[in-house]
């Protein structure tokens, strides 16, 4: 085997106009794989970063029953404060769970005192959400850099930035927020607008924001009322196995229908952009199946022309006593070699394009937002999954022109002009 | 016991409905170390006939028997190692591998076929790159040598696996008379240095006289003179 890969490569190097052109077709395809894949990739890890960070959070548990009547922001399906704190005795001892946090969702009817508007409101408890979401900060309207300090304090309201500039509300505005709770009393607060948000994808993602006391005063709901927990994963573990084993874990809490309390979801199970993301990864498939395509025609057609042209070759040799299973043998190995070739320089170039743009911080918008920086990565995983497709391709594109040599007979192939 | 038997050997190709003899009957005895050689004009059964003793092709019927070994039976892939063991080929056209150098053409057989270690490979192909006066051209490439250069590289890749019988065909056809003679005498030598039969067919007279028996086939029947012919004699 040694030696026909020897001859192979020798083949190859002795062969140069062939191999060049055949290796640039499948560096020319493996480097826009790789660039794709790390660029597409990265937008959506930084998309799904966003989303998770700013709002969803990676997981969230709600009462059983809530995400189907998610919309209504039904206040009576809630968790009340005994539920509450037995989810909270299970998330405190998991080694899974970064951080959690409570949150109360209702809708309310916001007023400037001249217009109102409908509104949906998240109540946090600014520390906690801090910890759970730390790129929500990040979307408020002329934040300074690096700022740090509380999200907001009792008595004040953020509201999203079109529902502002839609009723002409500024920071430093006070306005009254009125809202029905479960037993369908009304209730009205004033509140100061502390800043502004701006929208992002997914539920919540509209939302007015106000501390998780100010919610219960509003509402007049009993203290530990909360209706969704956000979670924030700690490690690498995948999401759905975490959820698996919460699922199982909170299972044991049944209600008096002997139905589990809870209910647990990701954050793809929740935002929309999860399909967007699924998306993404179809258009890393079919940018990997065009690749295999490339691959695999070229190959097959140098390797069709090098056995046309080197009939004589083959009966020469054939005609010395190689065996048709090493004259196999010798073709797919410069197939695989023409691959393996092309894959090294592809994954070179792929991965050095990949640097060349992070090196330039080239940025990009994402709906309401600017000046994303774009921070292409792809990972060994990914790559050696390309080098082995394109490889197997190539093996597998030689395989028939080198069954085509391997059966050649000496006396046809030596007569051949 | 002869070293090649061809015992009642016909065969007849297929061409369309009509089948076209090539060789008939042929019985023929070679001993080892001979260099024997095949006459007769184009479509006399020359190619076919070392075709069947190269065990590239099949005949018709009869037996062919190399060294003990029965041949016409053997499978492709029992010709092809048969092939690499034993017989070696030298062809009209050279068939060097013009990608390669002298000594990798050379070379070659003892790396893709019988796989020899480097050290040992190394020695043999300098011994008969040197046995066919060519070692100093190992660099070359076929493309840089004349037409008498690159058959002794052939005869070099014929030796370079020691096979017991080395097949000519028509080895000097592209080769004008003096160059034809040289090499003609080239194989004579080998075989008295490597003790290789030598088996050749050609269809000019003029360089059977190196023989050591000859044969001439008319019309795929084998006449009967086995004697070097006398210089000036004309078959055909």
């Amino acid at each position: 085997m040694r030696s026909i890969f020897k001859i192979a490569l020798r083949n190859m190097t002795r062969y140069k106009r062939r191999t060049i052109l055949t290796s640039l077709l499948i560096v020319l395809g493996v480097t826009m794989v790789v660039l794709f894949s790390g660029l597409a990739g990265s937008v959506k890890t930084m998309m799904i970063g966003i989303i998770t960070d700013s709002n969803l959070g990676h997981l969230q548990i709600h009462k059983r029953g809530y995400v189907s009547s998610i919309d209504n922001l039904p206040l009576n399906l809630n968790l009340e404060d005994k539920a509450y704190g037995k989810l909270a005795g299970v998330l405190d001892g998991n080694p899974d769970i970064e951080s959690y946090a409570p949150r109360i969702k209702f809708g309310a009817i916001l007023s400037n005192y001249a217009e109102s508007t409908n509104v949906r409101v998240t109540a946090v408890d600014p520390v906690r959400e801090t910890m759970v979401c730390p790129g929500l900060s990040a979307r408020l309207v002329d934040i300074p850099p690096g700022y740090s300090g509380p999200l907001l304090e009792p008595g004040e309201v953020i509201i999203p930035q079109k529902v502002a500039k839609g009723i002409g509300i500024k920071p430093g505005d006070d306005v009254v927020l009125v809202a029905t709770n479960s037993d369908g009393s009304v209730n009205g607060m004033r509140f100061t607008v502390s800043r502004l948000i701006e929208d992002i994808m997914g539920p919540g993602g509209k939302d007015a924001y106000m501390h998780i006391d100010d919610a219960r005063s509003l509402l007049r709901t009993d203290k530990g009322e909360v209706t969704e927990v956000v979670l924030r994963m700690g490690g690498a573990t995948d999401l759905d196995t975490v959820k698996k084993r919460l699922g199982a874990s909170l299972g044991e809490f049944k209600n008096k229908k002997e139905m589990p309390i809870f209910e647990v979801h990701t954050w793809a199970d929740l935002s929309p952009f999860s399909n967007i993301a699924n998306m993404i990864e179809l258009l890393i498939i079919t940018v990997k199946i065009v690749m295999i395509a490339i691959v695999l025609i070229s190959v097959l057609n140098v390797m069709l022309m090098s056995v046309f042209e080197r009939v004589r070759e083959i009966g020469t040799i054939a005609a010395m006593g190689t065996s048709p299973s090493k004259i196999l043998a010798l073709f797919v190995a410069e197939g695989f070699c023409l691959g393996l070739l092309g894959t090294a320089l592809g994954l070179f170039l792929g991965v050095a394009g990949l640097l060349v743009i992070k090196a330039s911080h080239v940025t990009f918008s994402f709906g309401r937002m600017d000046n994303l920086l774009l921070r292409p990565q792809i990972d060994m995983a990914e790559l050696a999954i390309i080098a082995a497709m394109v490889l197997a391709a190539s093996a597998l594109a030689a395989l028939q022109p080198a069954w085509k040599a391997s059966r050649m007979e000496p006396v046809d192939a030596l007569g051949h002009v | 016991m002869a070293l090649i038997e061809l015992s009642g050997i016909s065969k007849s190709y297929q061409v369309g409905q009509t089948s076209h003899p090539a060789l008939r009957d042929v019985t023929i005895d070679i001993n080892e170390g001979r260099l024997a050689t095949f006459i007769g004009p184009s479509g006399s059964g020359k190619t076919t006939l070392l075709n069947l003793i190269g065990c590239m092709d099949k005949p018709s019927s009869g037996e062919i028997r190399i060294a003990g070994t029965r041949t016409d039976t053997l499978n492709r892939r029992q010709a092809a190692a048969f092939r690499g063991e034993s017989l070696g080929f030298i062809f009209q056209s050279f068939n060097l591998i013009p990608v390669l150098t002298i000594y990798e053409n050379v070379e070659y057989p003892l790396l893709m076929i019988n796989p020899t270690p480097a050290p040992e490979r190394k020695e043999r192909v300098i011994r008969v790159l040197e046995a066919v006066g060519m070692l100093e051209h190992k660099d070359k490439r076929p493309d840089q040598a004349s037409g008498g250069q690159k058959q002794r590289v052939a005869v070099a890749r014929a030796l370079v696996t020691n096979p017991k019988v080395v097949l000519a065909d028509e080895p000097t056809a592209n080769l004008d008379q003096q160059t034809a003679h040289k090499i003609i005498s080239l194989m004579r030598e080998m075989r008295d240095a490597f003790g290789t039969t030598f088996i050749f067919s050609t269809h000019d007279p003029r360089i059977v006289e190196h023989a050591d028996e000859i044969h001439t086939l008319e019309d795929g029947r084998l006449q009967d003179n086995e004697a070097p012919l006398q210089k000036g004699a004309v078959h055909a």
